[in-house]
């Protein structure tokens, strides 16, 4: 069984459909047992890759361009490990939040989705299937077939909130999430028309500066920044993620816009490289700019915990797309390439424990409002503790795995002379600041009298404290991710870690 | 000037006039037929990639990629309208509210 | 759908913006159109394709019919996770809210003598010219999703004109029916690789029956799947484990 690349897409998918015909406590052993199954075969996967470089695998015999390739480098291994270990932990909080939630008629807050709740957990492997696919996958067509799955696995999760707000927001977000595909589908359809292959590789060779190949570059990363939602085309974004139920909302901000992020990274870096000119890449470092000072202005503003945490995603992708003017086949673009990519996975952790801790404490308290957040310091301690860790990774503080991604973006600015990247990683730090305290200082006034207030499964305080730690602690292990990340890497030479203090 | 190129004109052209449908109406149910404009305009310059001649068999690949493309579309319509209906009957409205408020 | 309020959504609700957005919009898609019309007269005009390389290996693929291999062979992989975004598209319409409002059967008023007659003559027609449609996929425009496409009409029809009751999809062996294509389609994409092959190797021999094994499977689900998304969840208790829910209750 040398072929470990294709169970952590097979498994999940497997699990999905025996779990909708299993009971609901066989359905349990088989989540269990799937997910041990995709934990075993990533490490092997990992073992492969760490020992032999990039891994391939020939679907079906068939050679591309005629059939379709998995293709596993470090970076696809990274993805992998942050969607598995992430979505893992987002599964037992799940566990908890949907006994809690069933256990009760349903609040105003939370919606009634006692009723369908039994579905998040098909939904939630078809997405991680999806996820898995799309990390691995290495032909343009499948490449969308996994965007359809993983846009329609996200809209029919946020509506399990079932509410008004939620319906309307898992309708925007389904809108923005077919645009988006049908934008890079047209792109695809004029590479074929030029190049003749769907193979990422071999389109790699095949691409010229020819109109129809900025075309499709131009669509499909259009398309890609939708999905993505950089500012400004985000506004599908916070309503999405805030008003979906607690796991969905860490399962959306923390994974699924890493998909579209990491598909577009494959896309400049691997495909398109030879034909874009660097002024592309300094557009969407603007954007990424804007992106952090516009989500970190309405982070301050929001009177919603879900909401505040929402905008914060807006931006903190930004700095996901600091990358694209600084990263390049110098010292300090190998340097930057590391970092963008270590952001991903540092804000996959923390966005998922403050979204898993803001759910904790709406389901404790039946709301979110910023302003009532009093006393929760007490009466959720541990929760309170993840929001602020995970918090001091979004700041970029050390040590924390934010941190690393932050000094490696700024080396890489300031050794490339363009320092004012580097000022605004700085000032998106402060305005992190801002919003994380806003919260605490609520949470840590002195509890009222008279709040109402129901116990919540310790399982869900848990969860979110693990992800919080591993976000604050992955500043300290950060060598073998940033190791790994260099297999198959399009800069090699100069890891990016002698940078590291 | 051949049959090709006009099934890539007509293609492009069907992905504009669905696009310019989805930004310009409100209404819900039209945003998710102009999708369904926008993808078979897709479909139509895929189509046209697989001639290649008039003597020659066409390239089957585009084929099988819109029959797959087709299924996926089916998929999200039916998903788009069933999700529609609720908003219909939870709100009294079938367009989004920023839409209606403008 | 006579009566049901959802049934009549206006199509002229809300106004599109204003005068100056809509000069603005209308602008845009004049440009989009020039700027793809441009890219697209300047593809190249023989498109250079993978025609060469489907036909090369056709004879090893177990159909005739180019564009089944591809699907169900060369490109499987797609078509596996096409099915998955099929049943997605279900799960996804059983996560929403139950809809209370359509319960009365669809078509009921209008059910007469003439169109059950009509319905009656038709509905084993279209079984057959289904289960044509699947075999004729391995030499001639065809397949599982066509015949799949024509059992769900028949399905509607026959419900439509209430000659029948609606399947109930809570129950285990009609869920198994739902799921029976996707899990076969897996089962033999994972299977194959117990002998050491890749994934969705088949044996080069068996090949053809591998292919219309699947699609003989995937044609009962896809018929399934159709239906419910006709229904867009309507008209039956959906819920995800009610019949394991009643079974465990009895015992």
């Amino acid at each position: 069984m040398n072929a470990w690349i294709v169970w952590p897409v097979v498994v999940p998918l497997a699990a999905a459909t025996l779990s909708v015909l299993a009971g609901q406590r066989m359905a349990r052993v088989i989540i269990g047992s799937a997910t041990v199954a995709i934990v075993g075969a990533l490490a092997g996967l990992t073992l492969q890759v760490w020992q032999n470089g990039p891994q391939r695998h020939v679907i079906g015999g068939w050679e591309p361009p005629l059939g379709i390739q998995l293709y596993a480098d470090g970076l696809s291994v990274v993805m992998l490990w942050m969607s598995t270990v992430v979505g893992a932990l987002i599964g037992v909080y799940a566990l908890g939040y949907f006994a809690h939630d069933s256990g009760t008629t349903g609040t105003a807050a939370t919606g009634e989705h006692g009723d369908n709740s039994e579905l998040f957990w098909p939904l939630w492997l078809f997405l991680w299937a999806a996820l898995h696919a799309l990390f691995l996958s290495a032909d343009i067509f499948n490449l969308y077939v996994t965007l359809e799955l993983l846009g329609l696995a996200g809209v029919a999760l946020v509506n399990l909130a079932g509410g008004q707000l939620a319906l309307v927001a898992g309708m925007r977000y389904l809108l923005a999430s077919l645009l988006g595909s049908l934008a890079y589908f047209l792109g695809v359809a004029f590479l074929y028309a030029t190049c003749g292959v769907l193979d990422v590789r071999m389109l790699s060779t095949r691409v010229s500066a020819h109109p129809a190949v900025w075309l499709a570059i131009a669509v499909m990363t259009l398309g890609l920044l939708l999905k993505t939602a950089l500012f400004p085309l985000h506004f599908w974004l916070p309503p999405a993620h805030a008003n979906a139920p607690a796991p969905v909302s860490a399962l959306l901000s923390a994974l699924v816009v890493k998909a579209s992020f990491y598909l577009l990274l494959r896309l400049w870096f691997q495909v398109f490289s030879v034909v874009l000119p660097p002024v592309a890449g300094q557009v969407l470092g603007i954007l990424g700019v804007l992106a952090i000072l516009w989500g970190s202005v309405l982070a301050l503003r929001q009177q919603r915990l879900k909401l505040l945490v929402a905008y914060s995603t807006v931006a903190q992708i930004g700095y996901l797309f600091v990358l694209f003017p600084l990263a390049g086949g110098t010292a300090w673009g190998a340097a930057a390439w590391s970092g963008g990519t270590f952001h991903a996975l540092a804000h996959a952790c923390a966005k998922a424990a403050m979204f898993m801790a803001a759910g904790t404490m709406m389901a404790a308290l039946g709301h979110d409002h910023l302003h009532e957040l009093a006393g929760m310091g007490q009466r959720l301690p541990l929760s309170m503790f993840a929001f602020a860790l995970a918090g001091v990774s979004l700041m970029g503080l050390p040590p924390s795995g934010g941190f690393v991604a932050k000094w490696l973006l700024l080396d890489a600015a300031l050794a490339s002379g363009q320092w004012w990247w580097g000022a605004v990683l700085i000032v998106g730090g402060l305005l992190a600041a801002g919003y994380v305290f806003l919260v605490l200082r609520q949470a840590f006034a002195p509890l009222p009298a008279d709040v109402r207030y129901r116990p919540v499964p310790r399982v869900m305080e848990l969860a979110a404290l693990s992800l919080a730690l591993l976000a604050f602690l992955l500043g300290l292990m950060a060598i073998p991710p940033l190791t790994l990340l260099q297999i198959g890497a399009p800069f090699v030479g100069g890891l990016g870690t002698e940078a590291l203090p | 000037m051949n049959a090709a190129v006009l099934y890539t004109l007509m293609g492009v052209g069907l992905f504009s006039i669905g696009l310019h449908g989805f930004l310009a109406q409100p209404h819900l149910l039209r945003k998710v037929l102009a999708l369904n404009i926008m993808g078979s305009g897709v479909f139509a310059v895929l189509m046209a990639t697989a001639w290649r001649g008039p003597q020659l068999p066409p390239d089957p690949v585009p084929h099988a990629l819109v029959l797959t493309g087709i299924v996926v579309a089916v998929s999200a319509t039916a998903f788009a309208l069933a999700l529609l209906r609720r908003i219909h009957t939870a709100t009294g409205r079938a367009s989004l509210p920023e839409d209606t408020a403008a | 759908m006579q009566g049901h309020p959802a049934a009549n959504i206006p199509l002229s609700e809300g106004q599109p913006g204003g005068c100056s957005v809509r000069r603005l919009l209308a602008l845009f898609s004049w440009a989009l159109v020039l700027v793809l019309a441009w890219a697209a007269l300047s593809l190249p005009s023989h498109s250079p394709g993978l025609v060469d390389f489907v036909h090369a290996e056709l004879e090893h693929s177990g159909v005739v019919n180019p564009v089944t291999a591809v699907l169900l062979n060369f490109r499987s992989y797609d078509t596996l996770l096409e099915v998955g975004v099929l049943l997605l598209a279900v799960f996804g319409v059983w996560a929403l809210p139950r809809e209370r409002v359509w319960g009365a059967p669809l078509g009921a008023p209008v059910a007469g003598p003439v169109l059950h007659t009509f319905v009656r003559l038709l509905a084993p027609l279209m079984i057959v010219v289904g289960g044509y449609l699947l075999w004729i996929g391995a030499y001639a425009p065809g397949g599982a999703f066509q015949g799949g496409a024509v059992l769900a009409a028949m399905g509607v029809l026959v419900w439509l004109s209430d000659l029948a009751p609606l399947p109930r999809f809570s129950r285990w062996d009609m869920r198994m029916a739902l799921l029976l294509g996707f899990a076969t389609f897996l089962a033999v994409a994972g299977g194959v690789m117990v002998g050491g092959g890749r994934l969705l190797e088949y044996p080069r021999l068996w090949a053809g029956s591998v292919i219309l094994l699947i699609e003989t499977a995937l044609t009962v689900s896809i018929a399934c799947i159709l239906i419910l998304l006709f229904l867009g969840g309507v008209g039956e208790k959906r819920r995800a484990t009610e019949g394991v829910r009643e079974r465990e209750a009895k015992q």
